[in-house]
């Protein structure tokens, strides 16, 4: 591996700071640690893996061996000290995977449930209805809601509590596609629109690319890596490099548009990618992610070809997987990472190793642009 | 009634939600009357309150109330007998309350009264409802624990069976009887529709399709 799992990301700016140690009777083990910048952060990893027992750490819901939970320098927990913050006092947003409306009360007021109950009152009522879209629905029963108008209720009442961390447990699991592609934007939105730190569990990658911008990965009980969304997805020593659909994260800008010839060009970093027209403003803000398998490494640049993409990089790492003969190329420029797929004998063959400067080949089409 | 109700929810509370060393005790005491012989617990009822029993004397020492042959006598002993078939209402009404739903209000910033007050005691309304009208109508047919603790004095300690058991004993008391029975009968019918239609409404009002 050659890199501390863990060792990014923990400077003075952390907002979170989460430690955990416990061992069940039944004999699993949790052992956790991460710490988190402002901003999104997405717990990922197959169903019990140990994701929601860290939200339920952080609640304050389970009492743990050993933990410690500090948020935005407040200690929720801390064991070692025995200090435990009751779950009533901790001013944390939970959205859980079935919304939990109270069933006898009308939207209004569960929403206005936590809201009530809060010290303070930065986050309005009438900001979040806006922000969610549920103005129409203030006078009807949580029972003639759709699933995805519950839960934009239900992330409505949590913001409304004046949280210090809006905790999300796989919040739209239980949705169908159309009803998630429904609420990926209003959560991208509300990211936007309030500095509330977010801890996002989920098992669903579509989810974590939509919205995370730290990335803790969690698998049988333990933090396998964490660090920025863009870093992590471009490793190739992590479990997600296993996945076929493996592929780095770029944070991109639209640099131009060129309306004739139907192409736009994004700037992630250094990099320069063409892509087929994409909506936005010059300078907006979007994600892309280029897949690993679709890459193509070159030491010379190919002429007489369709490809707009010829991107100089230098090779970061190289990871070997024999089992499946496949080798996962980092490559990097400047801040910009991305994932490569080759065969080890093409790595021969071209004799890349750590710091040898190649080229990546992206067809326009390859590069999936997310939001 | 009014007397058990309020008691018998924080029973069904304690024991539907509550994790501590003798629960298991306390809901053996709490469904003891539901087992034994009537007349064992108005006895049971005699030694405990009764003005030389243990709680009874201090009563009559302290506030001077003396509970034995008294209307308050005959309520308490009537709440005894139907506390269990309270407490089983509103227990089952508790437990069938989703926990996610406490949990959530806990998280919103909620502390245990709040939370009984505003999640826990609403969403078992229809529980607690008829856990009172089933309380109710089982209080008018006491006989046994009220005849051995309060006795069966006409106008104080006397319910409905007491009554038509009297009428009975006495010539030309069969009129009187068919007419209590008929009270009775009617009283009866009317509590089952009474819980029926607020279990109807307030399941409507939870959003349950019948």
């Amino acid at each position: 591996m050659g890199r501390a799992a863990g060792a990014r990301g923990a400077g003075v700016s952390a907002v979170i700071e989460f430690s955990l140690r416990h061992h069940f009777a039944g004999g699993a083990t949790l052992a956790i640690d991460f710490t988190a910048p402002a901003g999104a952060t997405a717990l990922f990893g197959p169903s019990g893996a140990g994701k929601s027992s860290v939200v339920a750490v952080i609640a304050g819901l389970m009492q743990a061996q050993a933990a410690r939970v500090i948020v935005n320098g407040v200690v929720l927990t801390d064991t070692a000290r025995r200090i435990h913050v009751p779950t009533e006092k901790r001013r944390l947003g939970l959205v859980f995977q079935d919304a939990k409306l109270f069933p006898h009360m009308k939207v209004r007021d569960n929403l206005r449930y936590g809201l009530r109950r809060a010290p303070v009152a930065e986050i309005g009522f009438d900001d979040v209805v806006e922000l969610l879209g549920i103005a129409a629905l203030l006078d009807r029963r949580p029972h003639t809601l759709s699933g995805g108008e519950r839960q934009r209720v239900a992330i409505g009442r949590a913001l409304l509590a004046q949280p210090r961390l809006l905790l999300m447990d796989e919040p739209l699991a239980s949705l169908d596609a159309a009803r998630k592609a429904e609420i990926l934007p209003y959560l991208a939105r509300l990211k936007q629109a309030l500095a509330l730190p977010i801890v996002y569990v989920t098992h669903a990658l579509d989810e974590v690319f939509a919205i995370a911008d730290t990335l803790v990965l969690i698998e049988d009980g333990h933090m396998r890596a964490s660090g920025p969304l863009g870093e992590l997805t471009a490793r190739g020593d992590v479990a997600l490099a296993a996945r076929d659909d493996a592929g780095a994260v770029l944070e991109a800008r639209v640099a131009e548009h060129h309306p004739a010839r139907q192409l736009s060009l994004l700037r992630a970093g250094p990099l320069a990618l063409w892509v087929p027209l994409v909506a936005g403003n010059l300078g907006a803000r979007l994600r892309v992610r280029i897949p690993a398998r679709e890459i193509i490494l070159a030491t010379e640049a190919p002429v007489g070809i369709s490809l707009h993409n010829i991107l100089p990089v230098l090779v970061v790492a190289i990871t070997e997987d024999a089992a499946r003969h496949t080798a996962m190329v980092e490559l990097g420029s400047g801040e910009a990472r991305l994932l490569a797929r080759i065969t080890p004998d093409a790595v021969a063959r071209l004799g890349l190793r750590p710091g040898s400067a190649v080229l990546a080949l992206v067809k326009s089409m390859s590069v999936d642009v997310l939001a | 009634m009014a007397l058990g109700l309020p008691v018998a929810v924080v029973l069904a509370w304690v024991l539907a939600r509550g994790r501590f060393p003798g629960r298991a005790a306390l809901d053996a005491v709490v469904h003891l009357p539901m087992v034994l012989p009537p007349v064992v617990v108005g006895w049971l009822l005699l030694l405990l309150l009764g003005v030389r029993g243990p709680v009874g004397s201090w009563l009559n020492d302290w506030f001077g109330v003396r509970l034995v042959f008294t209307t308050e006598g005959a309520a308490i002993a009537c709440a005894a007998m139907a506390l269990p078939l309270m407490v089983r209402a509103v227990r089952l009404s508790i437990e069938a309350i989703d926990p996610g739903l406490e949990q959530a209000a806990r998280t919103l910033g909620a502390g245990r009264l709040d939370r009984l007050l505003t999640i826990t005691l609403p969403l078992a309304l229809p529980g607690v409802l008829s856990g009172a009208i089933v309380g109710y109508v089982a209080s008018l047919g006491e006989f046994g624990a009220v005849i051995t603790f309060a006795a069966n004095i006409p106008g104080e300690t006397q319910t409905l069976p007491l009554a038509i058991y009297a009428a009975l004993q006495t010539p030309d008391g069969e009129a009187t009887a068919a007419k209590l029975a008929l009270v009775s009968i009617l009283l009866a019918v009317a509590g089952l529709a009474a819980a029926e239609w607020a279990g109807r409404r307030a399941r409507a009002a939870l959003g349950y399709r019948p």
